[in-house]
């Protein structure tokens, strides 16, 4: 596709409600009216964004506890989602299970695991099931580098290669696994040439919402043919703590990136009434906080509920 | 006591493996982000400067091979001792810990040992829901070959990190990471707990309240508050998981006649279980015993589901005014753990 029909307007809408959704949860957090921890996506939404804008409705999606750009890409409810910040019974879990597990089955969207790379082979056996039922939906598997330290790792992207199987792993390379940097964990971080060793199509992609929302659609209308696992690794920067708000202390700072991001100010200069989105944006959160605020908390005898399945 | 400073739990965990790692080169310690500036609650703080990367290190993100590789190491003389963010993150280690560490004695005929320490922190309170707030040491108890202990106090939880160091055998170490903050005296030199002896932290006569981990500070807190009513109650911390100090324990149920065991965990197949059922095996005669724990379910994250999941300090006393009592005439006033109330994240 060429850059002229892709849908700027989307684009600018999607990256720009992710990112006014982790500022406003930003804010809102020194109240104490979200007791539980965030791990915020700033920095990382071109990923989501451009990989949601080249997926079909029919795909599904696995993410982790680091998922709410995920989850707002995608299409998730977002009311609901906010009712699960505040730990709310309207909440997607009913408040029990918090930004950590967000989920939403209308989209195809799993819940999510807080335990690195234990829902990769999830992933795996979702896609194992789409080939056995022969069906032709794609599995998207977003996870970290730090995610690919775990042995699972290796282990599920071998069975994806040996089955041919409908995935594709999405690596968000932000370099670091809390304060740990790449190269304190990997004695050679191309990842790429490894993850190719196994068999996969692995494929780095520049980080711009474009290019990775091209390259992706190629990648899964392929996986949609012919039933192969494919990789692709983006290079990205969290500008915000592993967890809660504060600044990485990896980062510097006078880093440009803390001040004005460039991604979003491209999006912006592409779409001509931008300024109207970004109203929309901020009612659709105003409404969706005002939501939750008004929501009650779950009763008390809802601890015990869904422990064991009702269906 | 003499010599003795007045130490948070964190700073005596460091203290404890501080001089451990002086005094015998063997020792060396690794863990997820152990070097950063945080170095788990100040456990770990700065090792790395004072004994060198070699001895005191940062790892990838693969509890189950690293857990092996401390095996291994032991095995060639060393003493490692691997740290873990969260008790739920030893679930990935639980091939190595329980197919290997407790067995290589065993089946070695006694020629080699596992001298390694596993320390794990449970990670309760705000929002840390399903995954990141377990305690499942009863798994480990289970096994024959580990040992588990769980200190409370700051004398205890040095004693206890230089002990399971110095033990011959496998030690899944736990710690709280509500107690990291608390404070008391610890003496400045090297010293030993038991690895199987409880402690009766406070004595009383009406009956036996006994806690594990941070449920001693609730049991503590409930017997302050049952001073209200003038009752008195005995309470033990039981320090050790693996090697219940059994005897500490009947002596208490003698004097009392009444139990309630405070878990730090669910009920069903567990630590509170054992207790009980190894209480009415030695005792001649029968006693009430009362079993309090976690809810039967994933811990939830919203707040005001999570604040019942737990057994607090008003819930416990209410239990031993109706046990002593047979009246359901008081409920007291509802406390939250300050601090509980004050930990505000984000981690
Ligand atoms: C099995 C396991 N070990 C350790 C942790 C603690 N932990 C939480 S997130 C994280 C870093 C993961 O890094 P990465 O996969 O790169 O994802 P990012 O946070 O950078 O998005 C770690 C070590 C965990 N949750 N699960
Ligand atoms: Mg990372």
């Amino acid at each position: 596709m060429s850059k002229e029909k892709f849908n700027f307007v989307e684009a600018y809408y999607r990256y720009k409600k992710i990112r006014r959704t982790e500022e406003r949860i930003t804010e809102i957090y020194p109240t104490d009216k979200i007791k539980s921890p965030v791990h915020l996506s700033i920095g990382q939404e071109s990923i989501a964004v451009g990989c949601s804008m080249a997926s079909s409705k029919k795909d599904i999606i696995f993410s982790n506890y680091r998922g709410h750009a995920h989850f707002i890409a995608h299409g998730g409810d977002y009311k609901a989602f906010w009712s699960e910040l505040y730990g709310k019974s309207n909440g997607l879990s009913s408040g029990k299970a918090g930004s950590m597990h967000l989920g939403d089955l209308n989209i195809n969207f799993m819940f999510t695991s807080a335990i690195v790379a234990s829902s990769i082979p999830n992933a795996v056996g979702y896609a194992l099931a789409q080939k056995i039922k022969n069906l032709s939906n794609v599995v998207l598997c977003y996870h970290g580098d730090g995610a690919m330290d775990e042995g699972v790792f290796w282990e599920s992207i071998n069975f994806a290669s040996l089955k041919q199987l409908p995935i594709l792993f999405i690596c968000e390379n932000n370099e670091y696994a809390i304060y740990s940097h790449l190269k304190k964990r990997m004695y050679q971080a191309n990842i790429i040439e490894r993850v190719r060793s196994f068999g996969l199509k692995a494929k780095k992609i520049k980080n711009d919402t474009f290019t990775i929302f091209e390259e992706t659609k190629k990648i899964l209308k392929k996986i949609r043919m012919n039933s192969t696992p494919h990789f692709i690794e983006i290079s990205t920067s969290r500008l915000k703590d592993h967890v809660g708000i504060k600044n990485s202390p990896n980062m510097k700072k006078n880093d440009s990136r803390l001040i004005e991001d460039k991604e979003l100010l491209f999006l912006r200069s592409k779409v001509k009434d931008f300024k109207k989105i970004d109203k929309k944006i901020e009612s659709e959160i105003d409404k969706a906080i005002r939501y939750a605020e008004k929501s009650k908390y779950p009763k008390q005898n809802e601890i015990l509920s869904n422990v064991f399945s009702n269906l | 006591m003499s010599n003795s400073l007045n130490l948070s739990y964190g700073k005596a965990i460091y203290e404890g493996i501080y001089q451990s790692m002086l005094n015998n080169p063997n020792v060396f310690i690794f863990g997820q982000g152990i070097d950063d500036y945080k170095g788990h609650y100040g456990t770990t703080l700065n090792l790395h400067k004072k004994f060198g990367k070699e001895r005191a290190f940062d790892t990838p993100i693969s509890e189950d091979s690293l857990t092996g590789i401390a095996i291994g190491s032991s095995l060639a003389g060393m003493r490692p001792i691997f740290v873990h963010q969260r008790m739920d993150f030893l679930m990935l280690c639980m091939n190595q810990l329980v197919n290997m560490a407790s067995k290589i004695c065993y089946l070695s005929n006694g020629i080699q040992n596992v001298p390694i320490v596993i320390r794990a922190s449970i990670g309760r309170s705000w929002g840390q829901g399903a995954q990141h707030s377990q305690s499942l040491y009863s798994f480990f108890a289970h096994v024959p070959g580990l040992k588990v202990i769980a200190p409370t106090t700051p004398y205890d939880v040095k004693g206890g990190i230089i002990a399971s160091i110095n033990d011959n055998n496998p030690v899944i170490f736990v710690e709280h990471r509500m107690l990291y903050e608390n404070k008391g005296l610890v003496p400045q030199k090297k010293y030993e707990i038991s690895l199987s002896s409880a402690r009766v932290t406070k004595k009383g006569s009406d009956l036996t309240l006994i806690g594990v981990s941070y449920t001693v500070v609730d049991c503590l807190r409930a017997s302050e508050i049952l001073k209200d009513k003038k009752i008195d109650v005995e309470v033990i911390d039981l320090i050790c998981i693996s090697n219940l100090d059994i005897k500490t324990i009947i002596k208490s149920a003698k004097k009392t006649k009444k139990i309630i065991i405070v878990d730090n965990d669910w009920l069903y197949c567990g630590l509170a279980s054992e207790i009980a059922t190894q209480v009415s095996e030695k005792l001649k005669f029968k006693i009430p015993i009362e079993r309090m724990g976690y809810k039967f379910s994933p811990c939830p994250t919203t707040r005001n589901l999570e604040d019942n999941f737990y057994p607090s300090a008003n819930v416990i006393a209410k239990k031993a005014y109706e046990m002593i009592t047979n009246k359901k005439d008081w409920t007291p006033k509802k406390i939250i753990n300050k601090e509980i109330l004050e930990f505000k994240g984000p981690f």
